[in-house]
């Protein structure tokens, strides 16, 4: 397995992990159709099934997956980090 | 491979529809008549008691929901014939009247003037004949135009939105082209993806109707003073990588595949005619599997990433997953391994027939990994407290 990131949509601000990487990994990033998108350094330990930033975003960003915003970032977040719920937030129930 | 190609085989009921199990139901119209139903089960084989905790000082709409919940478990294809034990005998008739709309055979016993252990004889000596009545039962072909089947998933993670949940949606699209009759539901779950769901309604009278179950929930919530936050995403979805209840959504709502919305479903209310149908009802995994039994499905998707263990001993469950984790500690429970989805060697589409083909095998008799480990998590949805 080449890829170590999927990606619901190559416009997406984050991909997620399907193996446990490890921090200072260069991890690539495919589409489920197997598509090449990009190749991330990942600056953290993400676990299988987390999510990895695939861009640098500012902080309130809508963070966007399966081309959605799926909540916004509660500060900066750097291209490579782990993006979960330290620094990303629904804006659902007036969270 | 096409819904049509497949080759399936049930029990014709009385009405019509096909059952894929072949049970003798023992149903409790109260708690109180839970040992009394446990009583006949242990002494006929092949009955299936449905114990439960609920059924006394219920009133309104909390009332009427038991009594379609404990009638639809007995109307279900899946069961051959039915005793109904009550404590009293006017709520025991209505479960069995319901019941015997279908035609099938059902009796109903009370408890009071009688005590437990004449009226577990009496029931026993009926639930005798009606096993040895089932067990004559012979299986015959149906078409799919005549399947009834749910979907629900549970302790989701990533994986589930990347790969279980889209299969689900893929084999239901092909169902529905076929004129299968399917649902799914989950009404707080949506949060986030609620737009979508209804643009995937068939007319706007279909998409009002999803609003104003969403919005209801919604304010619900807002009612008591609280949010679903630390619900909704649970642990489970945490842990597995999920963070907003958006995401969540977003996940779920991929087992509906391109199919549109023919209707909008109160619970365990059976849909009127073919297609998918979004019924209003909790994601708690046990309770919705519960109503869309009692809505008369007869088989049942459950995509899980993190690896909910449920069953149901009406329906077969069966467990779609991808998270390789999962698959690997929990492998007992996982009927359709989908783990082929992240590592890109499989499509969506191989994934679907290899779903497909478990949905034939359980359909025609294979235990499902739930049936095999006795998960019969039978559990009614309580709207309020009792009087």
């Amino acid at each position: 397995m080449k890829h170590s990131i999927l990606m619901h949509e190559t416009k997406d601000d984050v991909g997620v992990a399907v193996v446990d990487l490890k921090s200072g990994q260069e991890a690539s990033a495919v589409t489920l159709e197997g598509q090449p998108v990009c190749s991330v350094r990942v600056t953290q330990d993400v676990p299988l099934g987390h999510k990895v930033a695939m861009r640098n975003m500012a902080r309130g960003k809508a963070v966007l997956k399966y081309g959605r915003a799926i909540g916004r970032a509660v500060h900066a977040i750097a291209r490579g980090e782990h993006v979960h719920t330290h620094n990303l937030r629904t804006q659902r129930w007036n969270a | 491979m096409k819904a049509k190609d497949l080759k399936l085989t049930g029990y014709r009921r009385e009405n019509g529809r096909f059952g894929v199990r072949n049970y003798v139901a023992i149903i409790p119209v109260d708690d109180l008549s839970n040992s009394a139903a446990e009583g006949v089960a242990s002494l006929v084989r092949g009955t299936l008691a449905l114990p439960h905790p609920y059924g006394r000082l219920q009133f309104g709409e909390d009332l009427e929901l038991t009594f379609r919940t404990l009638a639809g478990a007995g109307r279900n294809p899946n069961v051959a014939a039915a005793i109904v034990i009550g404590i009293e005998p006017n709520w025991t008739d209505r479960i069995v009247k319901s019941i015997a709309e279908t035609g099938k055979r059902v009796v109903g016993f009370g408890i009071e003037r009688a005590g437990d252990l004449k009226t577990i004889e009496a029931a026993a000596r009926v639930a005798k004949e009606f096993v040895q009545y089932a067990s004559e039962l012979q299986r015959e072909p149906f078409t799919v135009k005549q399947l009834w089947m749910s979907s629900k998933c549970g302790e989701s993670d990533t994986t589930s939105g990347l790969a279980a949940n889209p299969t689900c949606g893929r084999v239901f699209e092909r169902l529905q082209a076929a004129g299968a009759t399917l649902f799914f539901g989950e009404t707080t779950e949506v949060t986030g993806g609620e737009d979508i769901i209804m643009s995937h309604c068939v007319n706007n009278k279909v998409a009002a109707d999803f609003k104003r179950c969403f919005d209801d929930y919604q304010r619900l919530i807002k009612s008591q003073g609280v949010d679903l936050l630390g619900s909704q995403p649970t642990e489970g979805n945490i842990r597995g990588g999920l963070t907003t209840i958006e995401e969540k959504a977003m996940g779920n709502i991929q087992k509906m595949g391109r199919c549109r919305i023919q209707s909008v479903l109160p619970p365990a209310v059976e849909p009127k005619g073919p297609g998918l149908h979004f019924m209003d009802s909790s994601s708690a995994a046990a309770e919705m599997v519960t109503l869309c039994a009692a809505a008369g499905s007869v088989v049942h998707f459950f995509p899980t990433g993190q690896g909910n263990i449920i069953g149901n001993p009406l329906i077969p469950v069966i467990k779609l997953c991808a998270n390789p984790l999962t698959v690997k500690t929990m492998s007992e429970h996982i009927d359709v391994d989908l783990t082929g989805i992240l590592r890109v060697e499989m499509t969506l589409d191989q994934a679907a027939d290899a779903t497909m083909k478990v949905l034939e095998r359980t359909i025609n008799g294979r235990l499902t990994a739930a049936e095999a480990l006795r998960h019969n998590e039978f559990v009614l949805t309580k709207l309020y407290r009792s009087a």
